[in-house]
């Protein structure tokens, strides 16, 4: 009897796939069990966000913006904002910075929660998933009591906030964080010790430093391989300079670090939220902008640090209404592009454990 | 031990009863057999689709109360008709066929799983005299019938011509493949030493005090006990060992092209696996149907509920496993373990250290 014939195969994994959240699709080419090649096949949801940029005001560009990343579209109109008061020099009072700082932090948490949640339903384990959105639940009525909305804020405007919190806003902040901090620990406890979840993510899907900033990978997914760049400390925007937090750091760059990594950053990011809280200034929550805006002409690139990575935003202008070109640049598109590198050569499971723990979100990559 | 007041709610009584009505009427012969049977398996029938319909319901319950949700409420009290509602609305679905199927493995396949998964009750003694069929084989049939369980799978795989069924059938058939040894083997040290294939046997040589369960013969009762879980688990394709159907890597795996009716029998052949497993688990280690005070079928019951409640749970807390590793794990670490206790009950067995 000869060898066995066998032959790869193609698969398309999604658009349409419990776990290419959202809807990407990736071409596998496939031997079996073992995925040979990876090919990320992006577009499914262009909603040309850049393009209709130009054709709205200034203001009205920030809701925009806020479907560009709804997983933390704060951060996306803070990233807009920074670029017209840069361009504009525009003074915004401190606290309204603040204010920025606490939603941009809450918006984090949520956003690593919701990470924890899809994540370990990749891999299997269907109950955290629950759990995660249990807490960001937490984090979403916050927001729904500052400005009415639970995903597409719009809070973030240009010289300010849109309005200035509730009274009850502190403590039910306060409260909530307390939730979270306790069950932290729940979350680690459930995961962390298991020996499945350790064989499924420890040694799986590894990036190395030199493959990261290769690929302009950077947030969390860059941290994880033990190179120590955070906006909010290398190049500090708004008013992070003003509180006492670490950014953690490991060293193996695989999907257990890479999930560990988001867990502690939710540490730190309670920890600045309760300095803010503490150090909350009185004042205006916004510097009026005239009604027809129009800042110099001019060009300015303004970059954050969101949960995934670095945010940047591009603005053109000419002087009038409306700007000439807007570019936004997400991080996931690099992170999408950096799969197919890491993702070579392990199986379909691994692939699918490898590519959650991008934390990738399609509209940023889509536009 | 027997002269309690719940001895009037032994069943045996009944049938033994409905039996002789039968012959009353003017049955005999090949005729009364016929009878007797037909009308048990239909008995058999009705009760495990209600077992497994509650089933259903109550996996649904215990994973929402685990992950802080109440699951179905609004059928009835705490929704206990939804999973009828369910399969009425499956029954009434339309048949989805995808036009590239292999015509008779496609059909055969739901209808092979479900007879599978029913047809190992006839060797279960579900309480004292509560057997269709003694048979002097009858764990070696259930362990035959039941992996009859992997063919459909395999056959669903095949059929629906799609990648992501074929990579799941592909990997039923290896995981159940691999995992029937050290289950096969865990069993074969109950075996060693009831000296008989029976269930009929095995479960009476569990009588009197609790401490004569398989599963309190230290120290290999244990150990087979826990094997013997491990690989059912796989069995069945529950979580940890699902990937047969991973829904995050495969979508539904090797049913992904089955709606309607067919989709509901693969769904409720897979619950009664579940229930299979439970009652092998009750029947071989935690002494079949003997108990003290309550009747034995209710003792029959809280048992085989409770292996089952535990493979709920595994399946709400564990991630997980991969492909290779469920091999790693089946190969490397159960097999030699379960030879090893095998080899130990042997021993112990033939210098007589045990009681």
């Amino acid at each position: 009897m000869g060898a066995l014939r066998t032959e790869e195969f193609i698969v398309n994994m999604g658009p349409h796939h419990p776990s290419t959240h959202g809807v990407c699709r990736l071409m596998l080419t496939m031997d079996g069990e073992r995925v040979v090649n990876v090919e990320p096949v992006i577009g499914y949801l262009h909603r040309a966000i850049e393009k209709i940029c130009e054709n709205r005001t200034y203001p009205q560009c920030i809701p925009i913006m806020d479907r560009f990343e709804y997983v933390t579209s704060m951060s996306c109109d803070y990233a807009f904002s920074l670029a017209v008061e840069k361009l504009a020099q525009i003074e915004v009072p401190e606290r309204a910075e603040y204010l920025r700082v606490i939603m941009l932090e809450l918006n984090r948490i949520a956003s690593h929660l919701l990470f924890y949640a899809t994540t370990a339903m990749d891999i299997g384990a269907v109950t955290p998933f629950l759990y995660g959105f249990r807490e960001r639940e937490l984090i979403i009525d916050l927001f729904e009591m500052t400005c009415g909305q639970r995903l597409t804020y719009n809070y973030i405007r240009i010289g300010g906030v849109s309005r200035d919190i509730l009274p009850e806003f502190v403590p039910q902040c306060r409260k909530a964080l307390n939730v979270i901090k306790g069950k932290l620990s729940d979350y680690q406890g459930l995961l962390n010790e298991n020996p499945i979840w350790k064989a499924r993510t420890k040694g799986i899907g590894v990036m190395s430093p030199e493959l990261a900033i290769a690929y302009g990978v950077s947030g969390p997914n860059l941290r994880a391989t033990g190179i120590k760049f955070d906006l909010r400390k290398d190049d500090p925007y708004s008013v992070y300079d003003h509180f006492d937090f670490d950014i953690p750091l490991a060293h193996n760059g695989d999907v257990f670090d890479r999930y560990l990594l988001r867990l502690r950053e939710i540490e730190q990011s309670i920890k600045i939220i309760e300095q803010a809280l503490d150090g909350l200034p009185e004042g205006e929550y916004k510097t009026k902008i005239p009604f027809r805006f129009k800042p110099p002409a001019g060009e300015v690139y303004s970059r954050i640090e969101n949960s995934r990575g670095e945010m940047g935003l591009y603005i053109l202008s000419d002087g009038s209404t409306k700007p000439v070109r807007v570019k936004a640049r997400g991080s996931s598109y690099n992170h999408l592009q950096v799969l197919p590198e890491v993702a070579k050569d392990c199986l379909i499971a691994d692939l699918v454990a490898t590519f959650a723990s991008f934390d990738v979100i399609i509209p940023e990559v889509d536009r | 031990m027997n002269v309690t007041p719940f001895v009037l709610l032994e069943l045996q009584p009944v049938f033994i009863w409905l039996y002789q009505l039968l012959e009353k009427i003017g049955l005999s012969g090949s005729w009364l057999t016929v009878a007797s049977y037909t009308g048990l398996s239909l008995f058999l029938f009705g009760l495990l689709s209600v077992v497994a319909l509650f089933l259903v319901w109550w996996e649904r319950k215990i994973s929402g109360h685990i992950q802080q949700r109440y699951g179905p409420m609004r059928n009835g009290w705490h929704g206990w008709y939804q999973t009828i509602m369910d399969g009425m609305k499956l029954l009434l679905k339309e048949d989805i066929k995808v036009v590239t199927r292999d015509k008779p493995v496609f059909f055969w396949a739901p209808i092979i799983a479900f007879v599978a998964a029913f047809v190992a009750y006839v060797v279960i003694p579900f309480g004292k005299g509560l057997i269709v069929a003694d048979l002097n084989i009858g764990i070696l049939y259930i362990l035959a019938v039941t992996t009859f369980t992997v063919i459909s799978l395999f056959m669903a795989g095949w059929g629906s011509h799609n990648k992501y069924a074929l990579l799941g059938g592909m990997r039923s058939a290896a995981q159940v493949v691999s995992y029937e040894v050290p289950m096969v083997v865990s069993i074969l040290t109950v075996i060693v030493f009831t000296g008989s294939l029976s269930m009929v046997d095995i479960v009476n040589s569990q009588s009197g005090i609790f401490f004569n369960w398989f599963i309190f013969r230290l120290p290999f009762g244990p150990i087979a006990f826990l094997t013997y879980i491990t690989a059912a688990t796989a069995e069945a394709n529950r979580t940890p060992f699902d990937i047969p159907e991973a829904e995050q890597e495969l979508v539904a795996g090797y049913n992904v092209e089955y709606s309607g009716m067919k989709f509901a029998m693969f769904f409720l052949a897979e619950f009664i696996n579940m229930f299979t497993v439970a009652a092998i688990a009750t029947t071989l280690f935690l002494g079949g149907w003997h108990g003290a005070i309550l009747p034995s079928w209710l003792w029959f019951l809280i048992k085989t509920l409770s292996i089952v409640l535990l493979l709920m749970l595994f399946r709400w807390t564990y991630p997980r496993l991969r492909v290779d590793q469920l091999m790693e794990f089946a190969w490397k670490f159960l097999v030699p373990l379960t030879f090893a206790n095998l080899i130990l009950a042997s021993w112990m067995k033939y210098a007589r250290w045990y009681w």
